[in-house]
C-alpha cells in the first residue's frame, strides 16, 4: 500500500540530507520526494510516497517527527486529498503518426511542448492513474525518455496543516 | 559586544556551566585553544585518541547527568569520534560534539585534513550544525546543549570552520530556545495512564521490565513504589541495572540473553509488561515472536518512535517516566499477585546464579569487588567480562554501572571510567575490563596519570576475545578462529605509564589486591588472570525464546 506523506521542515541547509538519509539508514523505500517553500519561505514541504503496511508509515511518521527540523508530518492518506504530478515524455515520432499521437495527447488533455523531425516532447500533469495510462498508450510510438516531478499533494476542503507540532 | 567566534564559543560554553572538556588540539581548532588558554572556568583534559575522548564524555554524562563535551579537530580528529558518538547515539547520552572544520571558502574541495563530519556523523546524531558565521554560535551552542540534554538524550555535533572561529560578531547569549520541531511530551496522557491502572489492577502476573530510561529520567524511587505498591516482580536491562537495588526481594536481575533463568521465566510466563524506559532491544526479547506471549504490553517511554517499534503494545504511554509513574502510582489499588510472586521466588530459589570452584572464576572476582566496594561506579568494556559485571556486582545505585550496552563498543570502558572519575571525584571509580578491550584505548593510562584520575581497571585476563571464543566454543565446533590473544605483561605496561600494576594468579590474592588497589593513590591495573576458557551462562542462544535458556549443564 502505497501513504502520501507531506512533512513541513524548517528551510535550513542539509534538512533534504537528514531526511532522505532517514528513509535509507531505516530501509523505508521510497517512491518519490518533492520538496519546494510554502507560503511561507522560511519552511519548505515535502509531499512523499512511501510503500509499506500501517505499522512502517507510523513508525515512518515517528522517525520524521524525531528529526528536529521537521515540524509538522502528516498522512495525507488518512484523509480526502488531492495529488498531481507533472510529466515529461519524449517519444518517436515523424509524419507518419504525429497526427494519432496528437489525438491521444488531446484526449489526455496534454500538451506537446516540443516538436522535432523524429520526436515530440509531451507534457502532462495528472493523477497517478492518468499518468499510466497515457505512457502506456505512447509505448507503440516507441519512449525515449521520461522525467518526472515526484507526486504534489494537498489535503481538500479549508483545513490546513499547521506549523506546529500536536 | 562584538567577539570572535572562539570567544564566542567560549562565553557560551560558560553560559551553559560548562566545566570540563575532553579533546585534542589540531590546526583548525587552534584559535578555540588559544581561548582556552586564557581562561579558568573550564578545564581540558587532553587525551591520547580522540575516541577516548567521546567515551571520556559520555562516561561523564553517565555518570552525572550533566552534558559531556568533548572536542576535535576536522578530518582525522572528527573522524576518531564516530565511534564515540555512536556509542552515546545507542545509549541516549547527552554530548556536545565539538569539531573543527576547514575555512568555508575550502568546503567541498577535499582541503587538507576535511572531512565531512556533520555528513557521516547524520545517523548517529540526535541533530547537528555546521555553522556557517560566528554571529550564529551563542544560538546554536544553546541549542545544541538544550537537544543534547532534553527529551530522549542523544548527542549533537557542531562543526566550526576555522575562519567562522576568527570573525567577530556580536555576542549575546540566548535566554531561550525556538524550536518548533522539537517539543518532547513529558506528561503522559490521562486517559492513558488510567487505562494502565485498570490493567495493572486486573492482571495476576505482572512484570516490571526496566530500561535505561528509567535512569535518564531518575525514576529509581518511582520504580520501587511501583514494584512495591502493586507486589511485582522488576528486572532491568543492562542498561537499567542499578534501578532497583540487585538486594531488593522482588529485584530478579537481567533478562535477556545472559538474564537470569527466573527473569526470563517470569516475562515469558506474565500476564502483563510493565515497560519503563525501554525499547525491546533483541538481546532482550530474544525470539519476538515467543516475547512474553499471553502478556498485555503497557510502554511507557519518552520516544514516540519507541512505542510499537519492535512489539505491539496494548498501552502506550509517552512522556517522561519518572512523571508519568508519580501520575499512575496514586491510582493504583489491590493486586492480585500472591500465588504470582510465589512462583517467581520458586524460581528464584531453583534457578540461582552459579559458577564452579576451579581455578580463579571471574565471577568470584566482580564478587569481592562488589562486596569490598559496594558503592563504587563501575564501568565495564565489551565481552563476557561485561556479562559477568552486569550479573555478579550487586548494583545499587542507578548511576553507577556504565556500560556500552546498545552499541556493545570494545574500548569504552576505560575512558568512560576516566570520565566517571572526573566527574565523581570521591568516589570509586572501576574499569571491569578485558584483555582485549583494554588494549583498544589502554593509551588512555597516559591521560589517568597525567591528571592523576585514580581509576581501577581489573582485567579479567582470559587470553581470548572471550564472548567471541564463547560462540565458537557453543556454535562453531570449537574452532578459534582469530580469538587467541598474545600475551600482554599489564603489570610492566601499568608501569611504563607511571601507573601501578598487580598480578593475581589464585583466588586468595583477590581481596588483598583490591584492598591494595584501592590503597595505592595512583591509576591502578589488576591483572586478574582468569579462567581461561570460562563460559557466560545462562544464555538463550540467537534467535531462541527467552524460556529456552540454557545453562553450564545443558550448554557447554
Ligand atoms: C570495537 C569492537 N570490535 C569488535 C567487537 C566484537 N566483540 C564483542 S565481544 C569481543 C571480545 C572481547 O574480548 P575481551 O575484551 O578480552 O573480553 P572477554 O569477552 O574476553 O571478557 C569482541 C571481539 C566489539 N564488540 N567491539
Ligand atoms: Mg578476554
Amino acid at each position: 500500500m502505497k501513504h502520501t506523506v507531506s512533512v513541513l521542515v524548517q528551510n535550513k541547509p542539509g534538512v533534504l540530507a537528514r531526511t532522505a538519509g532517514l528513509f535509507s539508514r531505516r530501509g523505508y523505500n521510497i517512491e518519490s520526494l518533492t520538496v519546494g517553500v510554502t507560503e511561507n519561505e522560511a519552511i519548505s514541504r515535502m509531499t512523499i510516497v512511501v510503500a509499506g503496511d500501517d505499522t512502517v508509515v507510523e513508525q515512518v511518521t515517528k522517525q520524521l517527527n524525531k528529526l528536529i527540523e521537521v515540524i509538522k508530518v502528516s498522512d495525507l492518506t488518512k484523509e480526502s486529498y488531492v495529488d498531481r504530478e507533472l510529466v515529461l515524455i519524449k517519444v518517436t515520432a515523424d509524419s507518419s503518426n504525429r497526427a494519432e499521437i496528437m489525438q491521444i495527447v488531446n484526449i489526455f488533455r496534454a500538451r506537446i511542448v516540443d516538436v522535432a523531425p523524429k520526436s515530440l516532447i509531451i507534457e502532462v500533469t495528472g493523477d497517478e492513474g492518468k499518468l499510466d495510462a497515457l505512457i502506456s498508450m505512447l509505448k507503440q510510438f516507441g519512449i525515449k525518455e521520461i522525467v518526472r516531478t515526484g507526486t504534489l499533494a494537498l489535503g481538500r476542503g479549508p483545513k490546513v496543516i499547521q506549523s506546529g507540532k500536536d | 559586544m562584538n567577539l570572535s567566534g572562539a570567544k564566542a564559543l567560549m562565553k557560551s560554553l560558560e553560559c551553559e556551566h560548562v566545566d570540563t572538556i575532553f579533546g585534542i588540539p589540531g590546526g583548525v581548532v587552534i584559535p578555540i585553544y588559544d581561548e582556552l588558554f586564557n581562561q579558568e572556568a573550564i578545564t581540558h583534559y587532553l587525551v591520547r585518541h580522540e575516541q577516548a575522548a567521546a567515551h571520556a564524555a559520555d562516561g561523564y554524562a553517565r555518570a552525572t547527568g550533566k552534558v559531556g563535551v568533548c572536542m576535535a579537530t576536522s578530518g582525522p580528529g572528527a573522524t576518531n569520534l564516530v565511534t564515540g558518538i555512536a556509542t552515546a547515539y545507542m545509549d541516549s547520552v547527552p554530548l556536545v560534539a565539538l569539531t573543527g572544520q576547514v575555512t568555508t571558502d575550502l568546503i567541498g574541495n577535499d582541503a587538507f585534513q576535511e572531512a565531512n563530519i556533520t555528513g557521516i556523523t547524520l545517523p548517529i546524531t540526535k541533530h547537528s550544525y555546521l555553522v556557517h558565521e560566528a554571529s550564529e554560535i551563542p544560538q546554536t551552542i544553546k541549542e545544541a546543549f538544550h537537544i543534547a540534554s532534553t527529551g530522549r538524550p542523544g548527542p549533537v555535533l557542531v562543526d566550526i570552520p576555522k575562519d567562522v572561529q576568527t570573525m567577530s560578531a556580536r555576542f549575546e547569549y540566548p535566554k531561550k530556545v525556538h524550536l518548533p520541531g522539537y517539543q518532547p511530551t513529558y506528561e503522559g496522557h490521562p486517559g492513558q495512564i488510567k487505562r494502565a491502572a485498570k490493567a495493572i489492577t486486573e492482571a495476576h502476573r505482572p512484570v516490571i521490565y526496566v530500561g535505561g530510561g528509567a535512569k535518564i529520567s531518575g525514576a529509581s524511587e518511582e520504580v520501587r513504589a511501583l514494584a512495591e505498591t502493586i507486589v511485582a516482580p522488576v528486572t532491568m536491562t543492562l542498561m537499567g541495572m542499578g534501578t532497583l537495588p540487585a538486594e531488593h526481594p522482588l529485584s530478579l536481575g537481567m533478562l535477556g540473553m545472559h538474564g537470569t533463568k527466573y527473569a526470563n521465566y517470569a516475562v515469558t510466563e506474565s500476564d502483563l509488561i510493565i515497560a519503563i524506559g525501554a525499547r525491546f532491544d533483541d538481546r532482550v526479547t530474544g525470539k519476538i515472536a515467543s516475547f512474553a506471549p499471553n502478556a498485555k504490553i503497557i510502554h511507557i517511554d519518552i520516544d514516540p518512535a519507541e512505542i510499537g517499534k519492535n512489539v505491539r503494545v496494548d498501552i502506550p504511554i509517552v512522556g517522561d517516566v519518572k512523571r508519568v509513574l508519580q501520575k499512575l502510582i496514586p491510582l493504583l489499588k489491590d493486586t492480585h499477585t500472591k500465588e504470582w510472586m510465589e512462583k517467581v521466588q520458586t524460581w528464584k530459589r531453583e534457578y540461582p546464579l552459579e559458577f564452579g570452584e576451579t581455578g580463579l572464576k571471574p565471577q568470584y572476582v566482580v564478587r569481592e569487588i562488589s562486596r569490598l566496594c559496594p558503592d563504587a561506579v563501575v564501568c565495564t568494556e565489551v565481552g563476557q567480562h561485561q556479562m559477568w559485571a552486569a550479573q555478579y556486582f550487586s548494583h545499587r545505585h542507578p548511576r553507577n554501572f556504565i556500560s556500552s550496552g546498545g552499541l556493545g563498543t570494545m574500548g569504552y570502558g576505560f575512558p568512560a571510567s576516566i570520565g566517571a572519575k572526573i566527574g565523581r571525584p570521591d568516589e570509586t571509580v572501576f574499569d571491569l575490563a578485558g584483555d582485549g578491550s583494554f588494549t583498544m584505548n589502554c593509551q588512555e593510562l597516559a591521560t589517568a596519570v597525567a591528571y592523576d584520575v585514580q581509576v581501577k581497571v581489573a582485567i579479567f585476563n582470559n587470553g581470548y576475545l572471550g564472548m567471541v571464543r564463547q560462540w565458537q566454543e557453543l556454535f562453531y565446533d570449537r574452532r578459534y578462529s582469530q580469538t587467541k590473544l598474545s600475551e600482554i605483561n599489564f603489570v610492566k605496561l601499568a608501569d611504563a605509564f607511571g601507573a601501578h600494576g598487580i598480578r593475581v594468579d589464585s583466588p586468595s590474592e583477590v581481596a588483598p589486591a583490591i584492598e591494595e588497589a584501592l590503597a595505592v593513590p595512583k591509576p591502578v591495573i589488576i591483572d586478574f588472570r582468569i579462567e581461561p576458557e570460562e563460559c557466560v551462562f545462562p544464555m538463550v542462544p540467537a534467535g531462541a525464546a527467552l524460556n529456552e535458556i540454557i545453562d553450564a549443564k545443558n550448554g557447554g
